[in-house]
């Protein structure tokens, strides 16, 4: 087997066993444990009291224009990764670029900030 | 021996060993930071902590514990979404597991040495955010959807930096596999922390953030949101979600350790004995930062929201990029 396949299935097996783990314990758990369960036990709790309308209420995600962002900003930090490792055989004209790339990131921050997206609402 | 030594050779024999391993492996760390939690807050409290389970210092307490949370009734609210209630910390517990693939416990002994290592490991680390989001989302409870939601958020603002402070290690090291980091530092006879300070720190209040650990607790925030996204689960299912905590300050104080403290290697130290004294080195390192979070918990108030979204996206992430070009600069021009 190639060490590349190799790689992918330690990396499944580790992810599997994560499952497994979970599963494993809550089985032996379940031979354990006792399960009465009433109406007002499995009722959501909410301060002691029945609670009122749904859990999934109307909620206003404050950093919604943040999400935005981030998703255009993780995006390019991972172009950055390929040239920091190759960073010194790329030598000036790689940096110059790339120096050049990250202040365009730096620009679209600061046009954010100024636009007062950034300003928790 | 020899014979024994030989199996695992074999590719599936040694893999079973590994998932072994890793399986007694995060009991034991949840249990040891578990209970330094608990003795540590004691003693910056001027309380004595756990004292009676186990006859001396309470040592067993954790181990009373877990038998406490085998004997729990399994709740699931009525109201909640069942598959994805159930599905949460399955995946908060996937994500925690398989960040322990690369993490470089000594010359040769790492599960797995992937080419792109650091990168896995952020990519993996940001995996149990969405355990935390399901489970805040399948609660049906008010608090446990404020907590998501937050948590999400606070993913959103952390990841940028936590992803850009490891650059400048990236970039002196030019490899992103993480032992040929910890070779690189060893080669260049300082550990990185010496030019990459500013990496370190941001590295290190990322992580905390990502951790949801105080001054960053707000998707948990006992005195406000109950226990936020937990707040529905009981038994085991809770557990899991503080096993994983603790196995993921394990984590990442070691991924921390390994960027920019030289991981498994001291100065000074010859190589044959970095052989079977790596892992004792790692350790005390991982241990020493997993302190400080411990000792951060009992110092710091809780942040607000809006306070952590401005301090990652108008202060961390600026110097972040300004670290890289500097790093990129020095190593390039000299």
């Amino acid at each position: 087997m190639s060490p590349y396949f190799e790689s992918y299935l330690t990396v499944g097996a580790f992810a599997a066993l994560g499952a497994v783990l979970v599963l494993a314990m809550l089985g032996v758990a379940a031979v354990l444990r006792p399960a009465k369960p009433s109406k007002t036990k499995n009722m959501t709790y909410e301060c002691g009291v029945d609670p009122v309308g749904s859990g999934w209420s109307q909620t206003y995600v404050r950093y919604y224009v943040f999400g935005l962002l981030f998703v255009i900003f993780d995006v390019e930090a991972v172009f950055i990764f390929p040239w920091a490792i190759q960073a010194e055989q790329l030598g000036v004209f790689g940096l110059v670029a790339m120096i050049l790339f990250m202040l365009t990131l730096l620009e679209g921050l600061a046009y954010a900030v100024k636009k007062g997206v950034l300003k928790w609402v | 021996m020899d014979a024994i030594l030989d199996l695992f050779d074999n590719f599936w024999v040694s893999l079973g060993g590994k998932l072994l391993l890793v399986a007694l492996m995060i009991p034991l760390i949840g249990m040891v930071i578990g209970f330094a939690e608990m003795k540590l807050s004691a003693k910056m409290q001027y309380r004595v902590g756990p004292y009676f389970a186990g006859g001396r210092w309470g040592w067993a307490q954790l181990i009373a514990d877990g038998v406490k949370f085998f004997q729990k009734e399994d709740i699931i609210p009525t109201d909640a979404d069942r598959p994805v209630f159930k599905a949460a910390p399955i995946l908060v517990l996937v994500g925690t597991v398989a960040l322990f693939v690369v993490i470089p416990f000594g010359p040769g002994l790492i599960f797995n040495d992937l080419d792109v290592g650091i990168f896995y490991a952020l990519a993996i680390s940001s995996l149990s955010t969405i355990g935390v989001l399901m489970a805040g989302w399948s609660s049906a409870n008010k608090y446990s959807l404020m907590g998501g939601l937050r948590a999400a958020g606070q993913l959103i603002a952390y990841e940028l930096p936590l992803v850009l402070a490891v650059v400048g290690s990236v970039i002196l090291a030019g490899t992103m596999s993480m032992q040929g980091i910890v070779q690189a530092q060893i080669d260049a006879g300082y550990p990185y922390i010496v030019f990459q300070l500013v990496g370190f720190v941001i590295f290190m209040i990322a992580a905390l953030a990502e951790l949801t650990r105080i001054p960053f607790d707000m998707p948990i925030a006992e005195s406000e949101l109950v226990m936020g996204y937990v707040t529905e689960y009981s038994g085991f299912r809770f557990l899991f979600f503080f096993l994983a905590e603790f196995a993921n300050m394990f984590t990442m104080s070691a991924i921390a350790v390994t960027l920019f403290l030289g991981g498994y290697w001291l100065p000074g130290v010859p190589q044959d004995v970095l052989e079977w004294a790596g892992p004792f080195i790692l350790m005390g390192k991982v241990f020493l930062l997993v302190f400080a979070m411990i000792w951060f918990r009992w110092t710091f108030p809780r942040f607000r929201e809006d306070q952590l979204q401005s301090l990652a996206w108008k202060i961390l992430v600026p110097i972040a990029i300004l670290n890289i070009i500097v790093t990129a600069t020095l190593k390039v021009v000299f």
